[in-house]
Parts: C-alpha cells; sequence; structure tokens
C-alpha cells in the first residue's frame, strides 16, 4: 500500500510539472513527464537475465513454466477436457432451476470480450513485425498452453470467490490467494495475504496501463490513421480524443449509465465475429498461399533468418504478445470468471479453457495470417506501427476495411476499459476498502489515465502496460502453484461423476 | 387420470379471460392447477462484468417482484374458489420453458389468453401460442 501512495503522490507532482514545458504539445509534455516513470517499471519488471545472447524477461519464463507445470500436473487439461468444456458452454448441464442466473456461456462471453480486442489486432502485428512470422508459432504454442493456466485461475476464482450479504459475487485471485493458502496453515495464510496486496496493487496498475492506456493509445493511433494520418487534424490532439473517452467511460463508471455499457456488451461480440470473418475470407481469397504461409511460421519459428536475437528473440516475441492478449496466468479473468451459476468450481475452469483457444489460438493466428498472407509484414517496418499494420493488411484486400476495424477497435477498446476499470477498481477496494472516496478517487485516477494514454507514444506506453499485466502474474501464479491440490480435488472428483454418467444432462433451448 | 391445468400468464390483469376459462374447467374437472409467469430470458446473451457479478441478486429481486406483482394475486383468487392451485416464476424462453415445466408437473392442458399481437408483431417476435401449439406434448387452449 506504501508504494501506491508513493504513486499517487508522483503522478500528481508529474501533473503539476505540465507546466514546466510550456512551448510544446499538450501530448508532448504528457509523454515526456510519464516516460521516465514508466520505463523505471518496465525497467524493473522486466529485469532479464542473458540466454544465448539474448536478455530474457524473467516474467516470460515464469509464464511459460507455469502454463507447461499446469498442462503437466492436469494431464493435458486443455485438450483431455476440450469436449466437455464446449458441453457445458453449450448448456448441456444447465439446471432449470438456475435460470435467471449467470450461465457459462454468458460468464466465458463476458471475460473474452474484457481479453478478445487490441492485443488480437495491435499487439500481434508488433509481434510479427518484431519476430517474423516465426513468431505466430509460439504464439499459438503459448495460447495452447496458457488454457492451462486459465483452468486453473479460473477455478479457484470460483472456489474461493465471496457472495457478498447484498447478494453480489466477487472473486479472483485477491480472494483465492487469501482464503485459499489461509487453509493450508498460519504461515500460508500470511503470505497469501501478501500475494493478493502485491496482486491487488499491480491489478490497479495493469488497469491504468493494458486495461486503459494501451488500449486509448492505439485506438487513437487507428482514428488517426484513417482520418488522414499525420496530415490528419487528429494528429496532435491525443488529449482530446482522451477527454472524450474519458467522459464517455465516465458517464459509465461515475454516471452509472449502464445502458452504454450494455449496448457496447452486446455490439462487442459481432465485431469480433466481423473480424473473423472478414479475416478469413482474406484467408480463402488467397488460399493458394497458406500453405507458404505456414512453412514461413514454421521455418520462422526455427530459424529467425535475419531477427534480432535468433530462435530465442523469436520466442520472445511470440510468447510475449500471445500473454499480453489472453492475460493467461495473470489472474485477470478469474475475476471476470467468479460470477458463473454453478456448485462445481471446475466446470468454469474448464469452461475457461475456451478463453486463450478462440483469443489467441484462433483470432490472433487469423491476424497473423492475413499479415503475412498480404506481405504487409515488413521487417523494416516501424514497430510502433501496432494496430496500423494490421489495417493495412486489411486493407489490402478490402479497401473499406480500415473503417470498419476502426470502429471495432474503438469499440474493443471500450469494453476492455470497461472490464479492467471492474477489476482495478475490485483490487482497489480490496487495499483501501468499500466506500465512496475510495471508489470515487480510484475512478477518477482511471479517467486520468485514459488521457495520458492517448497522449503518449506507443513505445513507452507498451512497455508500461506490459509490465503492469505482467507483474500481476508473480503473486498470481506463485499462489496457484500452492494451490494446485485443491483444483487437482476438485478436478478428480468431478471427472469421476462426470465418466461414470452421474451428471445430469438437461438441454434446454 | 386426474387433469391438471396451466395457465401461463404475462401480467395479473391480463389473461383475465383465460384464467375464468381455467377455473370453470377445474371445478368441472375437479383438475389441479398451475399459474405460471415466465420472465424472458436467454442463456446466450451478452452483458458486462458488472451485470454479471450483481446478476444473482437482481434474479432474487425478479422473482420475488414476479410472485408478489403477478402469481401470488391470481394464486390467492383462484385458492378462495376452493381450487388446489401452485405459483410458478421461471427465467426463459416463454413457449419452451412453459412446456418443459408442464412436462415436469405432469400437466395435460396449458392454457393462454391470445395476446392479439398485430401479423407484423407476431411475424417478427413469434407468438407464444402459435409457438407452443407447435412444441408442446399436451393439449393447448387458446382462449380468445
Amino acid at each position: 500500500m506504501f508504494k501506491l501512495r508513493v504513486g499517487i503522490t508522483t503522478l500528481l507532482t508529474l501533473l503539476a510539472s505540465f507546466s514546466v514545458f510550456a512551448d510544446i504539445g499538450v501530448d508532448e509534455k504528457i509523454n515526456l513527464a510519464i516516460k521516465p516513470f514508466a520505463d523505471a517499471v518496465a525497467g524493473f519488471v522486466f529485469s532479464s537475465f542473458p540466454v544465448a545472447g539474448v536478455d530474457i524477461p524473467f516474467v516470460l519464463v515464469w509464464l511459460i513454466v507455469a502454463a507447461i507445470v499446469f498442462t503437466f500436473y492436469f494431464n493435458f487439461i486443455n485438450i483431455r477436457a476440450f469436449k466437455h468444456g464446449f458441453e457445458l458452454v453449450r448448456g448441456d448441464y444447465h439446471d432449470p432451476e438456475a435460470a435467471g442466473e449467470v450461465t457459462h456461456f454468458q460468464a466465458l462471453a463476458t471475460a473474452l470480450s474484457g481479453t478478445v480486442g487490441l492485443g488480437n489486432i495491435a499487439g500481434v502485428a508488433v509481434a510479427v513485425s518484431l519476430g517474423g512470422p516465426g513468431a505466430t508459432f509460439w504464439m499459438i504454442l503459448a495460447g495452447f498452453l496458457g488454457m492451462s493456466s486459465k483452468f486453473t485461475e479460473c477455478t479457484l476464482g470460483v472456489k474461493y470467490r465471496n457472495e457478498l450479504p447484498d447478494g453480489t459475487v466477487s472473486g479472483g485471485p485477491m480472494y483465492y490467494l487469501t482464503k485459499g493458502l489461509a487453509e493450508k496453515g498460519i504461515g500460508f495464510a500470511r503470505l497469501g495475504k501478501v500475494l493478493a496486496v502485491l496482486f491487488a496493487i499491480f491489478c490497479v496498475g495493469g488497469s491504468f496501463g493494458g486495461g486503459n492506456m494501451f488500449q486509448a493509445n492505439q485506438s487513437f493511433a487507428q482514428l488517426v490513421n484513417v482520418t488522414g494520418g499525420d496530415t490528419s487534424w487528429l494528429a496532435d490532439k491525443g488529449w482530446l480524443f482522451g477527454l472524450v473517452v474519458a467522459a464517455l467511460v465516465g458517464m459509465v463508471i461515475i454516471g452509472g449509465i449502464k445502458g452504454i455499457a450494455r449496448v457496447t456488451s452486446k455490439i462487442v461480440p459481432f465485431m469480433a465475429v466481423t473480424y473473423v470473418i472478414a479475416g478469413l475470407a482474406i484467408i480463402l481469397m488467397n488460399v493458394s498461399q497458406v500453405p507458404s504461409a505456414f512453412l514461413a511460421i514454421f521455418n520462422g519459428a526455427f530459424t529467425a533468418e535475419g531477427i534480432g536475437g535468433g530462435v530465442i528473440g523469436v520466442l520472445f516475441q511470440g510468447f510475449k504478445r500471445a500473454a499480453f492478449s489472453n492475460e493467461a496466468g495473470v489472474g485477470s479473468a478469474a475475476i471476470a470468471h467468479a460470477a458463473v451459476q454453478t456448485n462445481r468450481p471446475v466446470t468454469e475452469g474448464f469452461v475457461a479453457l475456451y478463453e486463450p483457444f478462440i483469443d489467441t489460438v484462433v483470432v490472433c493466428t487469423i491476424t497473423a495470417l492475413v499479415i503475412i498472407i498480404t506481405g504487409t509484414w515488413d521487417p523494416s517496418v516501424d514497430p510502433g506501427a501496432g494496430v496500423q499494420l494490421t489495417s493495412s493488411a486489411f486493407e489490402s484486400a478490402f479497401s473499406w476495411f480500415p473503417i470498419v476495424l476502426t470502429v471495432a477497435v474503438l469499440l474493443f477498446a471500450f469494453s476492455t476499459m470497461i472490464s479492467w476499470s471492474y477489476y482495478g477498481l475490485k483490487a482497489w477496494t480490496f487495499l483501501f476498502g468499500e466506500n465512496k472516496i475510495t471508489d470515487a478517487t480510484y475512478k477518477l485516477l482511471f479517467l486520468f489515465f485514459v488521457v495520458v494514454g492517448s497522449s503518449m507514444q506507443l513505445g513507452a506506453v507498451i512497455d508500461f502496460s506490459d509490465a503492469m499485466i505482467f507483474a500481476m502474474a508473480f503473486p498470481n501464479l506463485l499462489g496457484c502453484y500452492f494451490l494446485l491440490p485443491v483444483v487437482k480435488k476438485e478436478l478428480d472428483e468431478y471427472w469421476a461423476d462426470y465418466k461414470s454418467g452421474n451428471l445430469r444432462k438437461t438441454r434446454i433451448s | 387420470m386426474s387433469s391438471v391445468l396451466m395457465v401461463g400468464v404475462d401480467c395479473s390483469e391480463c389473461g383475465e379471460r383465460a384464467i375464468e376459462y381455467a377455473i370453470e374447467q377445474a371445478r368441472d374437472s375437479n383438475a389441479r392447477m398451475f399459474i405460471a409467469h415466465i420472465i424472458e430470458w436467454s442463456q446466450f446473451s451478452f452483458s458486462t462484468v458488472e451485470e454479471n457479478a450483481t446478476r444473482h441478486k437482481r434474479r432474487e429481486e425478479e422473482l420475488q417482484r414476479a410472485y408478489e406483482d403477478v402469481i401470488n394475486p391470481i394464486v390467492e383468487r383462484i385458492k378462495s374458489e376452493g381450487i388446489e392451485v401452485t405459483g410458478i416464476v421461471r427465467h426463459g424462453h416463454v413457449a419452451d420453458t412453459i412446456n418443459a415445466l408442464a412436462q415436469e408437473n405432469g400437466v395435460t392442458n396449458i392454457i393462454l389468453g391470445r395476446q392479439g399481437d398485430s401479423k407484423l408483431k407476431a411475424h417478427v417476435f413469434g407468438s407464444v401460442g402459435s409457438r407452443l401449439v407447435q412444441v408442446a406434448d399436451c393439449a393447448v387452449t387458446v382462449v380468445p
């Protein structure tokens, strides 16, 4: 908590220092003021050690090792429960008595709308430009392994959720780290509290970074792009765009105008489907190039010609963007999945398998294929181009697509912001207690970062966003390791019932 | 086999004639009755994180309101006629859920009031009555 207070003080000081640079644009001022802070945070979280001449950040190894360990510990649950997960999403085991509660489908759809978005569009473009086509291979692999991490954290999220006296449900790593570890004894209880507080601090940071600044930044970049690039009237008005978005987000999270969020939550899935269909159409139009694209992906993954850092560098890019896109191991999804109605927590774990699958294995791969096939990928392209790269890849097939993509990007960004404002708020109130003042403080800070994110350059935003989101994985996964036996017990009991046909199957329409 | 009637109601005032008709039938055949009210809901809808977190609470409120405003007044009235009656509220697709409830409770005749929807509205949204006639496993009576 001390750290956070320091952070807020720093921010306020930074705000005050804006006036120092009176002769340059507002955007530039904000960028100059925040960048050193963002760089410092990123430098700390991405402390790395050299492997074969490439600096590998420890946090990435941490994420991958956990995903591999969970995959083996649960005996390839990502493959084994794939079919059953689908049956659950389809409602095969839906209890008619519980009609009206949050279903597996709804929990998954909600969690997905928080993760599918810019990571799939901008993130993949960054991975392919920096790591070459081969990065896609590692991204897909990371998606597959990440399914096991999601399974673990979402099962725990449901198992240790809080059902508050007023009937609302609240779950996530803060709760399973405290309640779950407390079951293991006094020492663990203390550790659990420390981990939960650390998680909550990073989660608040992540909600300002990847869940906010990155979204604002990239949607602004795309808007400038379609309105004429550098010559656009908007080009140096990031702060103005930020203010407008902040006003809209503020209407939802402070003004309580739920209609906006509700409408967004219904449009976003259709935008996602539109994006996927457009991507598939481009792939089909160039179907003769698909084999060579896959060849490039496969070869690039192991040869890494001309890529800085060789194979390790490519692997790093793929894993990094996959983790940023599907957030497996980060713990955020456990908050979204926790509201589901079920008395078998592990069922939501099975359903959560589909999150990295849809997000990374399906949507990210489509983006990557489109970029590779259309030849938009160019190693010399500015790595900061992010969403623009994807936009021009789609534009080469459908000239009007950048407009659709802009609308999609704006909506994805908006819905991700709304989701993350909720995650961040839950973490914030976990730290400071639930009352009107703490609530309002968080929400105002959140809006402030919308403006900051729109005004900064992509590089600095990506570094800070990555850093905060990945930092959440440290306490979250450490706790998950200790709680693995709990998940295993739930899984084994349920799986025995499932295999022996003891579960009531009720297909309703 | 004694007959079991189920009346689907939208609100406490509408479906008045359907209820009158059902009461008459129940008296004649000494039947038991169910009054069902369905809150339109789909398990495949999209919602926000916050909506999900408060969903359980809102469901309880919806159920309570439905019992107080719709079901209980009707149930009281039928009870005062000396007929055995149970009120049910459930979330779901209206026609399919009424059919499922009818099956669960061994209902022999589903009774509905005609909604009198315009042709266009019935075409776009479908009509509960015509859908039930297609899917129901027992007799369906639509009272004009």
